[in-house]
């Protein structure tokens, strides 16, 4: 972390904001770093799973695989990668004093999170008009991979539209902040760890899409 | 934390005046001290609450056959035991209560980084409580499946599964925010001088603490959030009949719930630390090996995890590198019992009572300890697993150690906490009673594990009955010792007694405040110049002390 080396002597040391005991950015920022750590360990659960499971069922992986639709997801990571891309807009446009353009492209961000959860409505409403859904008699009887395929593309990609919600509702509140000028071009480390969030979101993402649309 | 009140640090932090008062002055402050408090009311609430459980197990193996309850009932009893012991007792334990009281005290901090968030972690803590206890009431009934949860029995039973894991998970996220908010604590809030190896030993086991409950716990939050899936939706992960692979339940819950077991004992061997060198009025031996070695357990106790699992079914090649590993936890261990025992040495040892609750950690740390090695060898953990032994092991290493060093901490640090003295003469005879109780309990379980007495039984064969009876009559004395252990402390609190500011002689940073501490602990931020345990200074401090007068 920045500036957390210790100075020597006495005299600095008296100097040092850090005696006042305030929250500063350092530390929050800290803060969200070891909380998207345990965040990617919750997902790194999952990836051991799943992991483990297509060593074991090459086959069935294969199959299951070749009916997810490539150009919904397709166009779902390019969607998730946009909007961080506006989110990291709306983190300069602020520390440049853009207030406008800042709120503006923070909207934009949370309007392509709606979006990338609306083709994700669309896309497991189409998978369960077609009977796979777990616990569906179509899948029952699949063999065993398949239903564990379907299973985890359910936990995984549902666990990240979860994350996706939630990421929305913090960038939601923080563009609240900004517009009440809570948040400013001085003090904007809440639009920081929101945009932190989002990241974790859409990399979390980078490593779904390949597993579950590419590698067939 | 007052940021925006100015701080009336004339008196002590109970006095001062609040926005709010009665209750919510103590469940809606955001006071590392006042949470700290309010940690210890629960943690010691739930303790009693398992403790009971614990009797009436023992009740019902005082005699083979059905003595006072059923199979069905015993199971229930036992995973609640389990469960409530494990987690709303020892997994949170020591880093909420005193960790909160005491980090930021003795590393000249006024709170912790993240107040709010602190205050947030004890509401997860007390919902997740809530949601344990609730879900006893439910339709499907008391969970039976032991408190590991293990599948494919947790798919299948019909009692209430997924609110207990619901449960669970609360207060898995609760001891993450802990732990960060300790990390962060740690790393940015040192007075200034005070560098990390002028931490003292305590800070430093919450440090390493910290870091296995952000890096652990967040493993068996997805594990048993998709045992809950698995029991609502049928996803197939771990269901056989699906597909799924119970044994790999069994790897991922492990995972987390070794690393575990040294989230609760790391900041039990912090507290030994310092009660051994304040009661040896000695500068602690090998201060960084100490420290270090915390880091070094911390670290090893991630490759372990295959010894809960000899007999589940694994390749010979990972069994013997399992244990192996396992064998190598025990390096780091012996290294802080021997630096301890050679603090002691030639010290100026004053036997009270936290000290006396140390010395029987050690012994029956050591047993724990011990033969956590015999069940660690693979030949013969094929005997002993599953039996009496392996339940005496860990109540040895986990009550033993981090409930006996519970205590120890609650009556170290009870004179700073609540400006109040207890009754030494009761406390010690108290201390004796728990060791012999303990003794009787759980040394008798060694004996009847090698004989073949298997775990989670309600019943069992004749030949085991006298072992039995001692054991019963053993936890009679433990509970009872321990109940008039905490009435003394209760007493203590209504008594008129005041605590001076530094009664032990410590050289940590709490014992320069007042007892209690004042709202924003310091007058002035210290500087730190000197090292936390810096005895030898203490001979000339009290030499110029005396030309002063002169």
């Amino acid at each position: 972390m920045s500036n957390s080396s210790h100075p020597d002597t006495i005299e600095e040391l008296k100097t040092l904001p850090h005696a006042e005991h305030k929250l500063d950015v350092a530390s929050a920022k800290m803060g969200m770093w070891l909380f998207l750590l345990t965040e990617l360990l919750l997902f790194g659960g999952l990836f051991v799973i799943y992991a483990t499971y297509r060593y074991l069922n090459q086959e069935a992986f294969h199959h299951a695989a070749m009916e997810l639709n490539v150009f919904i997801g397709t166009l779902n990571t390019v969607i998730l990668l946009t909007s961080s891309l506006t989110a990291a807009l709306s983190i300069t446009a602020l520390r440049l004093g853009n207030r406008v353009l800042s709120i503006i492209m923070l909207a934009s961000t949370i309007i392509l999170a709606f979006i990338f959860l609306v083709n994700k409505y669309f896309e497991w409403a189409e998978k369960f008009h077609h009977g796979i859904f777990p616990g569906s008699e179509d899948l029952i009887n699949r063999p065993p991979g398949q239903i564990l395929f379907f299973g985890l593309y359910y936990s995984m990609t549902g666990l990240h539209a979860l994350h996706v919600l939630a990421g929305m509702i913090i960038l939601a509140f923080v563009l609240v902040f900004i517009w009440r000028n809570k948040v400013t071009s001085t003090d904007y480390a809440k639009l920081e760890n929101g945009a932190l969030y989002w990241h974790l979101v859409d990399i979390i993402w980078i490593f779904l899409f390949p597993l579950f649309y590419l590698i067939k | 934390m007052a940021n925006h009140v100015i701080a009336d640090n004339s008196v002590d932090f109970y006095k001062v005046k609040t926005k709010r008062s009665g209750i919510g002055a103590w469940i809606f402050s955001t006071d590392h001290k006042r949470i700290g408090i309010l940690y210890l009311v629960a943690l010691v609430s739930f303790f009693i609450v398992g403790a009971i459980l614990g009797i009436l197990m023992r009740l019902e193996m005082l005699s083979p056959g059905e003595t006072i309850m059923g199979p069905q009932t015993y199971n229930s009893i036992f995973t609640l035991h389990g469960l409530i012991m494990i987690f709303l007792f020892v997994i949170p334990g020591i880093p909420p209560v005193f960790g909160n009281f005491f980090l930021p005290i003795m590393i000249g901090a006024k709170d912790v980084a993240f107040p709010k968030l602190n205050l947030m972690s004890w509401w997860l803590y007390v919902i997740g409580g809530i949601f344990a206890i609730l879900s006893l009431f439910l339709k499907g009934g008391p969970i039976d499946t032991g408190w590991t949860f293990y599948v494919p029995y947790s798919l299948r039973t019909g009692t209430d599964v997924s609110w207990m894991i619901f449960a669970a998970f609360i207060l898995g996220f609760s001891s993450i925010l802990t732990g960060l908010n300790f990390i962060t604590t740690i790393h940015r809030m040192r007075a200034p001088g005070m560098s990390f190896f002028k931490m003292p030993l305590f800070v430093w086991s919450l440090y390493a603490t910290g870091w296995i409950q952000i890096l652990a716990t967040p493993i068996i939050g997805i594990t048993i959030l998709l045992v809950m899936v698995e029991r609502l939706f049928g996803i197939g992960v771990f269901d056989p009949a699906l597909g799924g692979d119970p044994i790999l339940y069994q790897h991922l819950f492990w995972t987390y719930s070794h690393p575990a077991v040294y989230i609760m004992i790391l900041p039990a061997m912090g507290v030994v630390s310092e009660i051994i060198a304040t009661f040896s009025h000695r500068t602690i031996f090998g201060y960084k090996a100490i420290a270090i070695s915390s880091l070094a357990i911390a670290f090893v106790g991630y490759f372990v995890w295959g010894h809960h699992m000899f007999t589940s079914g694994m390749s010979d090649t990972s069994r013997w590198i399992f244990s192996l590993l396992t064998f190598l936890v025990a390096i780091p261990s012996g290294v802080k019992i021997f630096n301890w025992v050679a603090t002691m040495y030639k010290g100026s040892i004053e036997a009270r009572t936290p000290f006396l609750l140390v010395m029987s950690f050690i012994f029956l740390f050591s047993i724990g300890g011990l033969t956590g090695l015999i069940v660690g060898s693979l030949s013969t953990d094929i005997h002993l697993h599953d039996t009496y032994f392996v339940v005496a092991h860990f109540h040895f290493v986990v009550f033993g150690g981090t409930g006996f060093i519970f205590f120890a901490a609650l009556h170290y640090w009870f004179p700073k906490m609540f400006g109040k003295m207890y009754n030494e003469v009761v406390s010690k005879w108290s201390v004796a009673g728990m060791t012999l109780g303990f003794m009787m309990l759980y040394f008798p379980f060694f004996i009847l594990g090698y004989m073949g007495m298997p775990r989670r039984y309600y019943d069992y064969l004749p030949e085991f009955t006298t072992w039995h009876i001692v054991s019963t009559v053993g936890s009679w004395i433990l509970v009872g010792s321990i109940l008039v252990l905490i009435w003394n402390l209760v007493r203590a609190l209504k008594s008129k007694t005041t605590a001076e500011v530094n009664p032990w002689g410590g050289r940590t940073l709490e014992w320069t405040v007042p007892s209690p501490p004042p709202l924003e602990n310091f007058e002035v931020i210290p500087i730190i110049t000197g090292g936390p345990y810096d005895y030898h200074l203490l001979e000339q401090e009290q030499h110029n002390l005396v030309e002063e007068h002169k």
